[in-house]
């Protein structure tokens, strides 16, 4: 009776209360919140405007992360946070809006010329703008909608971009600063780590059939 | 019925300023004797009496929070506020700057002989990092070219080679996982930049002593320079034939030169150095104003480097 139970119990996943999803999204914003409200009373720092953009920058590296661990979770742990995925990868997507707008208008103040050189010229830039443009059609088709319109197999194709727009961020963020600090690089160590997992699961996944004596 | 309100007139407005300079002088007397008694907890700031230059910009001076607050000095961590937060551990005194190489009378200095026997001097200089922010600093220091004199540098000396202090107990930063840089950190300059009137060995900053994030007890400010060049806490100056090593040039030559010199128009592989963001200036909405061809020192230094390619010479 036990063992019968235990089966559809580990198919649904390691059992975690359900928090509505609107509260993902409250608590996603609270940083965005408080680096404006501290931006805006002075509490930043000698350089706010720098705190701010990197700041936001890198909660949107952290929330892209955070999307990227929900299907390991799921596979080695049976923790299952699926229903939580689409308000991560949006809430990466709109902090790369913040953070984008901040680089625009405080950075740069919206000089389309210096705008222009950095995109065409800095690496970094290049990069970080690759990697906002690779992120929009995959927030635009974050709903239901889109899935039912594209049809499962083709969004989760495109939805596959994510694992670039990852590798992107975590690079865009070791460009920028000087020398080889040690965040860009446990950044990118935790990036490597988990697009790492799944070309190895796929790998593995495709040779054991062959690997079976005929 | 009257309701008197107490005046708006700070105390320090009232003592006459001789008097209120005499009991801080007094004071740092005081510390000073305290110190020599070996009492511990008495290492803060002491006043340092300085002449006004004629080289100090009239610009508004970035705050002393902001200055001591925002600081690279990665022997004590790569993020901003790091220096400010573990730079105590190093103990600046006694502290002796050694001097050797081509020179006729090298030589131990201690700091606080140095501080006696020269004339020290305010230098309101601008300060611009090669990551495109700006500030105005009220350093307090002597002209290099004193000690250089000083010490009677030998025909063959060309440049001057620096050594910050390489303290692995007192540095947090120089032995973590992930080297930043090699240590201990090294800077150099031509021997005609280091007798320039505007380079500087700074040993205080606001009229007191250096902070330990700002490169205590001794550091150098060469102001037309990107600031990686101002190699603080400094253990040793040798005059040498061949240019020196710097730390920065080493970490990656394609992106810091030997020269380091402020110039808008030659950028940083990865950024642009058209323009800077000066430290305090507009808060979150700072704006950004053009940087200046040796960051605004160019009528004073620019001969050092005619007929030189500055774009070749980074």
């Amino acid at each position: 009776m036990a063992g019968q139970a235990s089966v559809p119990a580990a198919k649904k996943g390691f059992a975690l209360p359900q928090v509505p999803k609107i509260l993902v999204y409250t608590v996603g914003f609270i940083p965005a919140v408080w680096l404006f409200y501290a931006g805006i009373t002075d509490q930043l720092g000698a350089d706010p405007m720098r705190y701010l953009e990197q700041a936001l920058g890198l909660w949107a590296l952290r929330f892209l992360i955070a999307t990227l661990t929900v299907t390991p979770l799921r596979q080695l742990f049976n923790i299952n946070l699926l229903r939580y995925r689409r308000a991560l990868g949006l809430l990466a997507f709109y902090y790369a809006i913040l953070h984008l707008t901040t680089y625009l208008v405080l950075d740069q103040g919206l000089d389309v010329a210096a705008i222009v050189a950095d995109i065409v010229k800095r690496p970094y830039i290049t990069i970080g703008m690759a990697t906002f443009v690779i992120l929009v059609p995959l927030a635009v088709t974050s709903n239901n909608a889109a899935i039912r319109r594209m049809g499962g197999q083709a969004w989760a194709k495109l939805h596959r971009l994510v694992y670039v727009a990852a590798i992107g961020a975590a690079l865009h963020f070791i460009l920028v600063v000087k020398s080889w600090p040690p965040e860009p690089l446990v950044y990118a160590a935790i990036v490597a780590v988990l697009l790492g997992y799944r070309l190895v699961r796929r790998t593995t996944k495709r040779a054991s059939p062959r690997q079976r004596p005929a | 019925m009257l309701i008197r309100r107490p005046a708006d007139i700070l105390p320090s407005e009232i003592t006459p300023r001789e008097i209120y300079l005499n009991r801080r002088q007094w004071m740092a007397g005081a510390a000073g004797l305290a110190l020599a008694a070996g009492l511990p907890g008495v290492l803060s700031a002491a006043t340092l009496n300085a002449a006004k230059s004629p080289f100090s910009t009239d610009e508004k001076k970035t705050s002393l929070e902001d200055v001591t607050s925002y600081n690279n000095y990665y022997e004590f961590g790569t993020a901003k506020e790091d220096p400010a937060a573990k730079a105590k551990s190093l103990k600046t005194s006694p502290w002796t700057v050694k001097v050797d190489g081509m020179v006729g009378k090298p030589g131990e200095f201690a700091v606080e002989d140095l501080i006696k026997s020269s004339a020290l001097e305010e230098r309101i200089y601008r300060m611009r990092c090669v990551e495109g922010w700006s500030m105005v600093i009220p350093w307090v220091g002597f002209p290099l070219a004193d000690l250089v004199k000083r010490v009677e540098p030998l025909g063959s000396a060309k440049y001057v080679a620096f050594e910050t202090a390489y303290r692995p107990d007192e540095m947090p930063g120089v032995d973590s996982f992930f080297p930043v840089l090699e240590w201990p950190y090294v800077e150099g300059l031509r021997l005609d930049e280091a007798m320039n009137p505007l380079t500087i060995l700074a040993v205080g900053l606001y009229g007191e002593t250096l902070p330990n994030q700002n490169g205590a007890p001794i550091r150098l400010v060469v102001p037309w320079k990107y600031g990686f060049k101002g190699i603080k806490s400094i253990t040793r100056i040798s005059f040498v034939d061949k240019q020196p090593e710097t730390s920065w040039n080493k970490q990656a030559a394609n992106e810091y030169g030997f020269y380091a010199n402020v110039n808008p128009s030659v950028d940083h592989p990865r950024w642009s150095q058209a323009t800077e963001r000066r430290i305090g200036e507009g808060g979150l909405f700072v704006k950004r104003r053009p940087t200046l061809m040796f960051n605004g020192y160019a009528e004073q230094v620019a001969s050092l480097y005619t007929g030189m390619d500055l774009k070749k010479f980074y």
